[in-house]
């Protein structure tokens, strides 16, 4: 069995996270094996899971751990900060 | 992205918080700041809101964290409770679009990718680049809030397929579908946007 590239395509995710049927995965590497055009979709697809997946690209708001602990600090243990009974 | 001590750690953290030491509940969330944050601000759109949503999310945990029986991941859990806050939110604020929540998009058809002959990589130290980062955070918005929760939770937080379907309460088969489309869906925005912009490829046309 041969297949098409529109149905190469449908396999691009579960082979990226190696869940295909050993079957399936080797009828997908045959066919990257000699389709440029496939391994270029997903090379590409492979590279920007990559990139997202860099702690650069979502980072946290300027401040948000240290309003987070206060926060959580002010209502888990209220008063233990400011006013301390002797 | 390495996840810090999961598992048996955590169950003694939790045990410790619970018989008084509320302190180290502190430490507890640390690693599950940015995962929480991430989910209410794909839920919420607005930073602002995302933060206090994230910041009363942290707060039901510690308040429900009796009920926190180790079945799932403690990660998984705060994952769900955030979502729950979020969507909550947008429910009270009229804003919800219930669609987003009970539809099914994935059985409308197939994706098709970013045709292209050959694929340079683009390596990490592109995020160096302001406009790059930009491009990413866009693709992102750009999905439908039900892929770009999987997407976040499975490519970005790297969570296992099984795990996202934990936290999102929904199966591993939707997941995978849904992963399949989000993938496909930024290849084809992205792919196309980042070969552009590769310093490589625009040397080559240059010459």
């Amino acid at each position: 069995m041969v297949l098409e590239c529109k149905h190469v395509w449908d396999y691009i995710s579960g082979y990226l996270d190696d869940t295909l049927p050993q079957e399936t995965k080797e009828l997908v590497q045959r066919h990257l094996d000699h389709c440029e055009i496939c391994s270029a979709i997903f090379d590409s697809t492979r590279n920007i899971i990559v990139l997202m997946a860099d702690d650069r690209v979502f980072e946290l708001p300027v401040g948000f751990s240290e309003r987070l602990h206060a926060r959580l600090e002010r209502e888990i243990n209220p008063g233990a900060s400011s006013t301390r009974k002797p | 992205m390495t996840k810090a001590t999961p598992g048996r750690d955590e169950m003694q953290m939790i045990a410790a918080i619970l018989a008084g030491d509320t302190h180290l509940f502190h430490d507890l969330i640390r690693p599950y700041e940015h995962s929480v944050y991430m989910m209410t601000l794909s839920c919420l759109k607005n930073e602002a809101d995302a933060e206090d949503a994230a910041q009363e999310a942290f707060l039901k945990a510690f308040r429900h964290l009796a009920s926190f029986r180790g079945e799932a991941k403690f990660g998984t859990w705060l994952v769900s409770i955030a979502l729950n806050e979020a969507r909550t939110r947008l429910r009270r604020e009229g804003t919800v679009r219930m669609e987003s929540i009970d539809q099914t998009p994935e059985e409308s058809g197939r994706v098709s990718p970013a045709i292209l002959r050959d694929w340079r990589e683009i390596p990490s130290e592109a995020l160096e680049r302001q406009e790059i980062r930009h491009l990413l955070q866009q693709a992102i918005e750009s999905l439908p809030d039900l892929y770009r929760e999987v997407f976040l939770l499975r490519d970005v937080k790297e969570l296992s397929i099984a795990e996202t379907a934990e936290a999102l309460t929904i199966s591993i088969a939707t997941v995978k579908v849904r992963l399949h489309r989000a993938r496909v869906m930024l290849q084809k925005r992205l792919a196309p946007q980042l070969e552009h912009h590769n310093p490589k490829k625009r040397w080559f046309q240059w010459s």
